[in-house]
């Protein structure tokens, strides 16, 4: 692989993002203001700090999942990707380049969604607020690459658009929101185990209560960058150079 | 020195049909050669081989005197698709200066394959705004950056006006001057008059290969169009 080309892959998808502001808007707000939403919704800060902080996590995986998905499925359809696999682009190149690009934004609207929950929201946690924008950037790498190894398997954007609740709802709902994972029937709890999103979950619901780095946060973004990696290499094993 | 193209007995199966039935032919260096005839005929799949992108059945295919496909060609051999393949969301400057990072070609060259193909006017432009002869030049121009040594063209000239179309073919006939080797298909038979070689390809199998000249003294005809019908007739008779 080759930095020049990672690099220049990360700066051509933040230009591509920068050409159309509509996306650049809502990606920075819609969170923001979601958690505005909760708050109200909520009206009470024991309610917000336990299930506001969380969805700080779980926004930009499903955010990002959906960019990516679409994206990828973009470079697919207009031909961009079988001519990138005839230059001298290696694979991990276009992974990298975009899980860059994609982390940088998701840095921009953590930052942003965070410092709304805290200054405005009053959300109030253990840890430091460093690490919640932390975590919501691993998150959004997982959820990128969740959605580039999906988008191999969409022939259409309207495909490619339901493979959001197809593969993150689920997660959603097992990850230990709705209700805590060993309060559920024993099978859901050992399928909310092997779902990545239970342990981003995890890890904020460590931070809100913790304020040391403890050890159950370090397992649990440790799990996180390991799924991102699993997902990375299922992803690359779908471009193929060659096809029928 | 062998061919820059080098195929024999390709065969090729696309959707379990196979469209490409042991075709044989080779290209020689520095030359333009014509891949014509109609829609369906196998031209875009041969493409797809020498570039390395198409699952093959069996056969050989050199280009470059490597395997077709082999990481050592991937900055040697430029490559443009039927249908514009260049980012709509960046314009015309941004999609040739990625281009040019990938294969490490300098971003002067980015602002010079723009010029070669005529959208000096339109290098801020989204690609998105361009008409579409428009944004088949702006992928013709990413296919230019580094100055590949084989040129593989799947209908450049569709949709461009006879004025721009005399440009490219010149541009075309002064790379294959300066050494490199071109391949580019058509339907347009008048453009098959401007190649240095013709390779008639119809349902997947070799109908001809020789000079425009040489082609049209064995069809006894001028027209090419014509000519086209005389050789499919005569090889049917044959067949």
């Amino acid at each position: 692989m080759s930095w020049r080309i990672t690099w220049a892959t990360a700066k051509r998808v933040l230009t591509q993002l920068s050409h159309d502001h509509r996306t650049v808007a809502l990606l920075i707000l819609v969170p923001s203001l979601l958690m505005v939403l909760l708050r109200f919704v909520f009206d009470d800060d024991a309610i917000f700090d336990s299930v506001g902080l969380p969805l700080l996590g779980v926004f930009p995986l499903i955010i990002m999942f959906l960019i990516t998905s679409v994206a990828m499925l973009r470079e697919r359809t207009s031909g961009t990707l079988e001519r990138l696999l005839t230059t001298p682009m290696h694979k991990l190149d276009l992974l990298l380049g975009y899980g860059i690009a994609f982390a940088l934004a998701a840095a921009l609207q953590a930052a942003v969604a965070t410092g709304t929950a805290y200054l405005l929201l009053g959300l109030d946690t253990q840890g430091a607020w460093g690490w919640v924008v932390g975590v919501a950037v691993g998150n959004a790498v997982l959820g990128m690459a969740l959605g580039l190894f999906v988008s191999a398997f969409a022939r259409s954007e309207f495909q490619a658009v339901q493979f959001m609740p197809a593969i993150v709802l689920p997660q959603f709902l097992t990850c230990g929101l709705l209700i805590a994972r060993d309060q559920m029937a024993g099978w859901l709890e050992a399928i909310s185990n092997v779902l990545p999103m239970s342990y981003a979950v995890d890890a904020l619901k460590e931070i809100g209560a913790q304020a040391e780095v403890t050890g159950t946060l370090v397992r649990d973004l440790a799990i996180v960058f390991g799924a991102t990696v699993v997902a990375l290499g299922l992803g690359a094993l779908t471009l193929r150079r060659r096809s029928g | 020195m062998k061919g820059a193209v080098e195929v024999s007995d390709l065969v090729v199966k696309r959707g379990g049909k196979e469209v490409l039935h042991g075709l044989t032919a080779s290209v020689s260096r520095g030359s333009v050669t014509g891949l014509l005839g109609p829609s369906g005929g196998g031209k875009t799949t041969l493409m797809r081989c020498l570039v390395g992108v198409q699952v093959v059945t069996s056969g050989a295919v050199y280009v470059l005197g490597e395997i077709a496909g082999s990481p050592g060609l991937r900055h040697r051999v430029g490559y443009v698709t039927q249908s514009p393949s260049v980012y709509a969301d960046l314009t015309v400057l941004e999609n040739t200066r990625y281009f040019a990072a990938v294969l490490g070609a300098g971003s002067a060259s980015a602002e010079q394959a723009i010029a070669d193909v005529g959208l000096k006017e339109q290098a801020t432009q989204l690609v998105a705004t361009l008409s579409g002869g428009q944004r088949a030049r702006a992928s013709l121009a990413c296919a230019l950056l580094g100055d590949p040594e084989l040129l593989i063209l799947d209908e450049p000239t569709v949709g461009l006006d006879p004025v721009l179309r005399e440009e490219l073919w010149a541009m075309f006939a002064s790379l294959a001057a300066a050494g490199t080797t071109l391949v580019v298909s058509s339907h347009v038979m008048d453009e098959a008059g401007r190649c240095d070689r013709i390779l008639l390809l119809r349902e997947g199998h070799v109908v001809a290969d020789d000079t425009p000249d040489a082609l049209r003294r064995a069809a006894g005809t001028e027209d090419l169009d014509q000519m086209f019908l005389t050789l499919i007739q005569q090889r049917a008779e044959v067949a």
